[in-house]
């Protein structure tokens, strides 16, 4: 996984709550079996219209949000099915952060397995922040060396993050190698509950 | 060993908790992890370029059901990606030594559907699948919960997951349940007070009078939904409805009475104490519609589409005035004057043999609107013959249902049930989310009672005044 210590990059402002993942990737294109050229048909219903040019009205097509890597909307991000391929569409397309009040739990989770950053910021602050990116082009920093998310423009808020998954993050750790290393605890446990032993491979 | 009072979460995960080294996340075992087609390709894929292989084969069970044509099994997959799909969960089972209920197999069916109906559900078990609805399974005392694929992969290659504990909160619902009110109506209810948020970060106990005095299916139903308030999973403690719900299974333990006793000792001990407690009341539930694009949007039967500038918060507003813009409805429409054009009976909600006896009483001597097309599609391969054994298949047939093959089919819409553009449709699944069961497609949540009335009628209709023909 690559690691993530720092991005700066612009804002893409989603002024929309609940945004489910049937939105953020539909159904129709959950049948590859690969992990990657998801981003092609993020927010796929929103993004193009009935004849596949893009929606000049949606917010991701509008010329100042081009090339934006930072992703900003409202409550309950991510809500509905536990598909990856949502944060791995939002990643193919080009985000590497997502900021919003709340998020759906499975969702906040994906985003750590796929060297994504979800950030939770009080409802005030986001305001704030849809208010400096609806001008005109905005970019953000997040910055996990020093937690913090802040613009050139003196807008400055601590990133709350467990520390593990900040670990995780900036080293672009593999959690089953990690947990592999408790391998003889595993051992224990299932002793203790009367199983066989395994034949583990590859510790 | 001497406890403070616990919670049947504390008490399962607990037990479960293999290690919490400094600094990380807990390590928490997982008794059997169910898998599908859609999320798992690229969670055996990343095991094969590890080198690794599924750490324990024997606690793991597969089954096709997102994407699977519900129409004459014999004939092949005409989706060529769809197939590729399917065949690629049948080769990665072979590969690694996992059972696989294909199609064609007598027990194929809904993963959440098949996991209770054999017996492969027990309670105090922890359980994941790549898919939200797990907690479906919470209904018989496990802790069940939907993980994404990248997790799907860690507890192939090591039977655990990393979790932090979550927090509880007690659905308490006293008294019961009026004449026509069934689970669905509560749990669309629960979540419409709760709202689609209300349960982030927590596992939810449902607990009280009303709670006990449902079904093993009923309770399916309602921690099903759990995920749509948010809650990482439900789960309702295990008692004799429970037990004699296991008993004679498949796989239910071969010692049966010494599992019951083990099973005794999970309920919440008296004075155990959650994180937050919410309290309702089964009476107040009255049958429910939803209006709007989230299942929290949502009003009884009797009421009418609300106005959402009267809503107290600026995103709710926002976000209302989206959805009835999708739905193409006004506020202020009364709910039982709103045509519909198509009905779905069946998803990992409502598709097991008690919905669809619901429902077919429901049909029974009807005839479904002549602008309505409507579908049943069983949750399981046993689902459906039981049906047939009990002459459901005829009712639905002589109404003018069609009668269809397992799977999720047009809960999601990933096979080709799919409604067109601007077909309005009432749904006994568990998402009405935009597009969900089709590019702007509008779907209305109901229970399987309210779905058979609507077929019937051509509208929404309220079961409690339903003329009975049987
Ligand atoms: S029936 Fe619907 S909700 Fe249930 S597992 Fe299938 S797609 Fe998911």
């Amino acid at each position: 996984m690559e690691p993530f210590v720092t991005h700066s990059g612009l804002v893409a402002p989603l002024d929309r709550a609940n945004v489910d993942t049937d939105q953020i990737i539909p159904k129709q294109f959950l049948k590859r079996i690969e992990r990657t050229g998801f981003g092609q048909f993020l927010f796929f219903d929103w993004r193009f219209l009935a004849d596949g040019s893009p929606d000049p009205a949606f917010e991701l097509n509008k010329p100042e949000r081009k090339g934006a890597s930072v992703l900003l909307a409202r409550r309950n991000f991510g809500c509905g099915s536990s598909r990856e391929h949502a944060p791995w569409a939002l990643a193919d397309y080009g985000f590497r952060v997502v900021i919003a009040p709340t998020f759906a739990d499975i969702f906040f989770n994906n985003c750590f397995q796929n060297g994504m950053l979800p950030i939770r910021l009080d409802e005030a602050d986001v305001d704030e922040l849809f208010r400096r990116a609806a001008v005109g082009p905005y970019r953000l920093t997040a910055d996990l060396d020093r937690s913090e998310l802040r613009d050139d423009r003196g807008f400055s808020r601590p990133i709350a993050i467990d520390p593990f998954r900040r670990t995780c993050l900036m080293k672009g750790l593999d959690n089953i190698g990690l947990t592999l290393a408790h391998a003889s605890a595993i051992d224990t446990w299932e002793s203790a509950h009367g199983m066989a032993p395994s034949s583990w491979q590859a510790r | 060993m001497n406890h403070p009072p616990r919670t049947l979460l504390d008490k399962i995960w607990d037990e479960h908790l293999v290690a919490s080294p400094a600094g990380e996340q807990p390590i928490l075992y997982i008794d059997l992890h169910l898998v599908h087609e859609v999320t798992s390709p690229q969670a055996f894929e990343g095991l094969r370029l590890a080198g690794r292989r599924v750490h324990r084969p024997e606690r793991t069970f597969a089954t096709p059901d997102h994407n699977v044509p519900t129409t004459d099994r014999r004939l092949p997959i005409a989706d060529a990606i769809s197939k590729q799909q399917i065949d690629t969960l049948r080769a990665n089972c072979r590969e690694f030594g996992v059972r696989l209920f294909d199609l064609g197999d007598a027990d194929q069916g809904i993963v959440h559907v098949i996991g209770p109906e054999l017996g492969l559900t027990q309670p105090g078990m922890t359980i994941v699948c790549g898919d939200s609805h797990t907690a479906t399974h919470g209904a018989l005392g496990a802790l069940a919960f939907g993980i994404g694929t990248s997790e799907v992969e860690h507890v192939l290659a090591t039977q655990t997951l990393r979790q932090s504990k979550p927090k509880s909160l007690e659905v308490r619902v006293d008294g019961s349940l009026a004449p026509g009110v069934t689970a669905k109506d509560l749990v669309l209810h629960l979540i419409g007070r709760l709202s689609t948020e209300g349960g982030t970060g927590h596992v939810i106990e449902y607990t009280g009078d009303c709670i006990r005095g449902l079904s093993m299916e009923e309770r399916m139903t309602v921690c099903n939904m759990s995920i749509e308030a948010g809650a990482r999973a439900g789960m309702i403690a295990p008692d004799q409805v429970t037990f004699d719900y296991l008993r004679g299974r498949d796989h239910s333990p071969k010692d049966f009475e010494k599992a019951v006793e083990r099973w005794s000792r999970l309920p919440s001990d008296p004075g155990a104490v959650y994180d937050r407690v919410e309290i309702f009341r089964g009476s107040d539930v009255t049958p429910q519609v939803t209006w709007g694009t989230n299942p929290a949007q949502v009003v009884g039967i009797d009421g009418a589409v609300p106005d959402p500038a009267t809503f107290a918060d600026a995103s709710d507003r926002e976000s209302g005035r989206r959805s009835l813009d999708y739905m193409a409805l006004s506020a202020g429409t009364r709910i039982t004057d709103i045509p519909i054009d198509r009905v779905f009976i069946g998803s990992c909600t409502n598709s097991r043999i008690e919905d669809l006896r619901a429902a077919a009483r429901v049909a029974r001597g009807h005839k479904v609107a002549a602008s309505v097309r409507a579908m049943v599609v069983p949750g399981s391969g046993r689902v459906k013959r039981q049906a047939e054994a009990e002459g459901l298949d005829r009712i639905f047939r002589e109404a003018g249902f069609e009668w269809r093959e397992a799977g999720c089919s047009m809960c999601l819409g990933m096979n080709p049930d799919t409604l067109a553009p601007g077909e309005r449709c009432a749904s006994t699944s568990n998402r009405n989310f935009e597009g969900r069961q089709g590019k702007g497609g509008r779907t209305h949540l109901v229970s399987p009672a309210m779905a058979a009335a609507a077929a019937v009628t051509g509208r929404f209709t309220d079961i409690r005044g339903w003329r009975y023909l049987d």
